[in-house]
């Protein structure tokens, strides 16, 4: 599955990888502002920010093939968006620094989420006062997000396997009746989820 | 229509974060008062459902794709209190772990997503669902609303980026309120689809919707006023200053309502493009309103008529079957 390897690269070793989540998390908040404050004609600003963010690269050792497939994947978002500058009166210096200021946000996430495991992020927002319904809700959507996935992977095939007619509009029936049921399924996992924790002493 | 970071300027995002903060705490408020122990791990499974759900991709045209938002599916499985939170849960996830959608725009997005595609979608649905006497009336609310959740969640975006002024008003709004039109058709079948096959497997899941339009009582006359407070404070930061530069209609409107006066007295918050005439598109807004207007009709009659011959086809198998048993 794609989301394993930020899972797996986060347990990996480096010297980013020590340090404490909560600095981390912390770190590329205010990179990400800084960024964001750039004036748009601002060229070594940009190029500032894009050798820090190599420099934690290199460290953190993320392989380039890893943030190269990630990014690939939200970078159509960032050009649709900014594209619409283009339709406008100077557009062009502002598509271009918009492109470049999400770029380097996006890596700068990327970076955070594959040294560091999706528990310490959380612990530190907990820290923050952030509420515990909503930690909790994150740690177990973080937790159950790749086991519904596969679910559903499961579901599709099974139906695609059984059945042999085709057009539009039954797979779009198909594949919504399998959400539908995976919806189903997720209560019953959520129950069982409570007995297993309320068994395990939580609350 | 998950914002980047580094397309929004610090007052847009600290209005969309405020407005943000203050619903979700509401809707905080209100889950707790009726929170379950049982209840944390279905909210948390409900995110991450959604978050899969939000994975099926459908094509719109011209060679680009949506995907579900399942802000409407969340807020008539689980109520809008709770559908607040599990988009919340959603995109802050989304955010950080998967750099989906910047982590300072978050506020923004939250405020689109997480506020107004759930909160007004879900009364787009109380009130269509309301004189509906039929399963398929009701399935055409749930359309409506489905699709009404993109398009309202799309044209704040559009604000949003407009006040930040990364894009002007003029292409800005025509272009996302356009393309959500097609968006939310898929939004809209699928939300139908989905939540006929939950109801069909677990009847009991949701034992109001099949059998009338209001599963639970009326809301609270205080979170109306807070959480549309919310919407319509959101309307009039990210939409009315460029919609009262409009000519003639919806200058009237405004002018009537007493809007125009306060907007144009408030430099702080026009955006550096919008006076900026693009030409050719100065009509385009106007044009993209009517639209969607139109287009709201067209989506409720459509679902309605749809829904009503499937149903009708469904109950005559039923018959046929039921007939048969009792003569063989």
């Amino acid at each position: 599955m794609k989301h394993e390897s930020a899972d797996r690269l986060s347990r990996g070793e480096s010297p980013i990888h020590r340090l404490s989540p909560g600095l981390k998390t912390g770190a590329v908040l205010a990179f990400i502002l800084a960024v964001t404050l750039i004036p748009f004609r601002a060229g070594a600003a940009f190029a500032a920010a894009g050798a820090l963010l190599a420099g934690a690269i290199a460290a953190g050792r993320v392989p380039a093939s890893y943030l190269l497939k990630r990014a690939l994947l939200l970078e159509p978002v960032i050009v649709a968006v900014a594209g619409m500058a283009l339709f406008q009166p100077g557009g062009a210096a502002i598509f271009a620094a918009m492109a470049v200021k999400s770029t380097l946000c996006v890596t700068s996430v990327l970076v955070l989420s594959a040294t560091t495991p999706a528990a310490g992020v959380l612990a530190f927002f907990r820290r923050l006062g952030v509420p515990s319904i909503l930690t909790s809700m994150a740690a177990l959507t973080v937790r159950y997000v790749h086991v519904l996935g596969d679910e559903l992977r499961r579901m599709r095939r099974a139906r695609r396997s059984r059945t042999f007619r085709r057009g539009k509009a039954r797979a779009w029936r198909s594949a919504s009746a399998a959400a539908g049921h995976l919806f189903v399924r997720s209560t019953d996992r959520a129950e069982r989820i409570y007995r297993a924790m309320s068994a395990r002493g939580w609350r | 229509m998950h914002i980047p970071d580094g397309f929004l300027d610090a007052k847009t995002i600290a209005v969309a974060s405020v407005l943000s903060a203050a619903g979700i705490a509401r809707a905080l408020r209100n889950v707790r008062r009726t929170l379950t122990p049982r209840k944390v791990p279905l909210m948390g499974l409900a995110s991450a459902f959604l978050f899969v759900a939000q994975m099926i991709n459908f094509p719109v045209i011209g060679g680009t794709s949506g995907h579900l938002l399942g802000a409407v599916l969340a807020a008539i499985l689980l109520g809008p209190d709770e559908a607040v939170l599990v988009m919340t849960v959603v995109l802050a996830v989304q955010a950080f772990l998967f750099a989906d959608g910047g982590v300072l725009a978050l506020g923004a997005n939250l405020f689109n997503m997480a506020i107004v595609a759930p909160l007004a979608g879900y009364a787009v649905y109380r009130l269509a669902a309301r004189p509906a006497r039929t399963e398929a009336g009701r399935l055409a609310a749930v359309a409506l609303a489905a699709w009404s959740s993109t398009v309202l969640a799309a044209a704040a975006c559009a604000g949003e980026l407009s006040l930040a002024g990364a894009v002007a008003w003029p292409l800005a709004f025509p272009a996302m309120t356009v393309l959500h039109m097609a968006v939310g058709l898929g939004e809209a079948i699928i939300t139908v689809l989905v939540l006929a096959a939950a109801v069909k497997a677990r009847p009991d899941l949701l034992p109001g919707f099949a059998a009338r339009g209001r599963e639970d009582g009326p809301r609270p006359i205080k979170d109306v006023l807070i959480y549309g407070g919310l919407v319509v404070a959101g309307a009039a930061v990210f939409v009315l200053p460029f919609a009262s530069k409009l000519p003639d209609g919806l200058e009237a409107v405004a002018l009537r309502l007493g809007f125009a006066s306060r907007a144009a007295a408030r430099p702080v918050v026009s955006a550096p493009l919008a006076d900026y005439r693009v030409p050719g598109v100065g009509s385009l807004p106007l044009a993209a309103a009517l639209a969607a207007l139109l287009g709201a009709g067209l989506v409720f009659s459509l679902a309605f008529l749809i829904a009503r011959r499937r149903l009708a086809r469904v109950r005559g198998a039923e018959r046929a079957a039921a007939r048969k048993t009792e003569s063989g």
